[in-house]
């Protein structure tokens, strides 16, 4: 059973459709790569998968007994954040809050979460660290360790790479790529078509016509062709 | 110092110290908050809808206003956020319509209905909280007594959960926290905060013991919880002292406690300045 099925979906703003009829699925352990013009809904798609915003209509099922609740979420950063006063280890803990439930505080199997979280992705050394004066790249691991504290099943990336410099890009790549290795499903929306083309196993397009299908079915389709074409054009 | 001993024998000394310092913890706390998600003109246009609550509160010739002038504060609070959430009119624009207008209908329904002889007393005293904090009752002191720990419970108790709705609404909803249940939550205390507070500093001043003590620990500390134990024993030795100044030199309660509070952030600030240098 896929871990995530979008069946039938449309989605946008105040009951106005961005995209009609939408339906891919996602296998575990897929590196899906969502592409598409700016304004296009890839971020709306994301957070009605999330669940922050309902369907106008259709489904979004969860398989392999992953609830909604479970989805680690890396979002764009907000202005409210670049100047939050917090440590880098308040950061990462608070990933952890949908398993408190009720309780109202972190116990030692959270810390403990947090801190392997920080160790995987090279920032345990941060940890008392102010969040407002790290690096673009470094604020982008914290963020993401903070979506693995929440789960290491399907992780949700909303551009993480955006206004970073070329060797904070590679080395963020390099950290996700390492993540779908050890088994984390991904869910990547992305500007960087040669990027997602070189590294990811599916592609969601999407648009005035979308296409979802394997990376060698993209290359081979109609839309996959004239959107490569686009980009080529554009460059020269 | 002989002074100040002989003005502690009194009660109403007493019980101002006592209320004035609990109402600084307990603004100062959810001011961190208030002022990271940028809430901070709710607070202020909540102050003045207390204002208008009061008003009306004296022309009814309530015995315990605060009884009328809290549910009052609480149910425009809920409002005020769903405004801001749902965007018909824009959330600054519905809170300056709630403010201004509330001042206006308060002014007013005392002018017409007042049976005081001291009108423009009565108004100075609710918008700058001139004496109120000396002149309250022991069942006053109780109830700010009561709500001040109740604040503080439930501050300790969600600090996790407030913390992750006030960094991160979005990726807090996404798993799985109710985090309009807990904007509600923070709403709701921010109007028992003014309520209790609008003795101590009167409406106009509420804003200022809320946002001073937060911002002047941003500027130092780099943690959370750092600011936010920073804000609260700021705010309590700002209030304490504030109240202690004016005592013994006889100026008013409430803009002595936020002239000090103001006196602190430039303090707090130059600090920052220096360490960063």
């Amino acid at each position: 059973m896929a871990i995530l099925t979008c069946d039938n979906l449309s989605f946008g703003y105040e009951g106005r459709a961005l995209i009609r009829s939408l339906s891919f699925t996602v296998q575990a352990g897929d590196y899906l790569c969502i592409v598409g013009e700016n304004g296009s809904g890839k971020s709306t798609l994301m957070r009605t998968i999330l669940g922050l915003q309902a369907p106008i209509s259709g489904k979004v099922i969860f398989g392999e007994g992953l609830k909604q609740t479970e989805i680690g979420y890396l979002p764009q950063q907000t202005l409210v954040q670049r100047d939050f006063p917090a440590s880098v280890r308040e950061i990462v803990l608070s990933g952890c809050q949908g398993r408190l439930g009720l309780r109202p505080f972190y116990g030692a199997q959270e810390k403990q979460r947090a801190a392997e979280a920080m160790e995987k992705l090279g920032i345990a050394g941060l940890s008392g660290r102010c969040y407002r004066e790290l690096s673009g790249g470094q604020q982008q691991r914290v963020l993401l360790a903070r979506a693995l504290c929440a789960t290491e099943k399907l992780l949700l990336l909303d551009e993480p790479v955006a206004g970073l410099d070329p060797m904070a890009t590679e080395e963020m790549y390099r950290l996700i790529e390492q993540l779908n290795k050890e088994g984390t499903t991904l869910i990547m929306i992305s500007h960087d078509m040669h990027y997602a083309l070189g590294h990811a196993s599916h592609i969601l397009q999407i648009g005035s016509d979308w296409f979802f299908g394997s990376k060698a079915d993209y290359l081979r389709s109609a839309v996959g062709r004239n959107y490569l074409r686009g980009k080529r054009e554009a460059r020269t | 110092m002989s002074l100040l001993l002989s003005y502690l024998q009194y009660p109403f000394v007493r019980y101002a110290l006592i209320v004035g310092t609990l109402i600084a913890l307990c603004s100062s706390l959810f001011g961190v908050t208030l002022v990271l998600k940028r809430f901070s003109f709710i607070g202020d246009g909540l102050s003045h809808v207390a204002f208008g609550a009061i008003a009306v509160a004296t022309v009814l010739h309530l015995n315990n206003q605060m009884l009328f002038v809290l549910p009052a504060t609480v149910l425009c609070a809920v409002l005020l956020l769903q405004a801001g959430q749902n965007a018909k009119i824009k959330g600054d624009a519905a809170i300056a319509m709630l403010s201004v207008g509330a001042l206006a209908i308060g002014y007013l329904l005392m002018n017409l209905f007042s049976t005081s002889s001291n009108l423009s007393g009565d108004v100075c005293s609710t918008l700058f909280g001139s004496t109120s904090i000396l002149t309250l009752t022991k069942t006053e002191v109780w109830l700010s007594i009561g709500l001040s720990l109740l604040v503080v419970a439930v501050f300790v108790l969600f600090y996790n959960k407030i913390f992750a709705v006030t960094f991160d609404e979005g990726f807090a909803r996404a798993t799985g926290l109710p985090a309009s249940l807990y904007n509600l939550l923070i709403a709701v205390i921010i109007a028992v905060i003014i309520v209790l507070a609008m003795n101590l500093v009167g409406s106009l001043l509420i804003s200022a013991l809320v946002i001073f003590p937060a911002l002047s620990a941003m500027r130092l500390f780099k943690s959370f919880r750092a600011v936010t134990i920073c804000s609260a024993v700021l705010s309590v030795v700002c209030a304490f002292s504030g109240i202690v100044i004016s005592i013994l030199a006889e100026t008013p309660v409430g803009s002595t406690v936020v002239a000090v509070d103001i006196a602190a952030f430039g303090i707090f600030c130059l600090a920052g300045k220096l360490k960063k240098a």
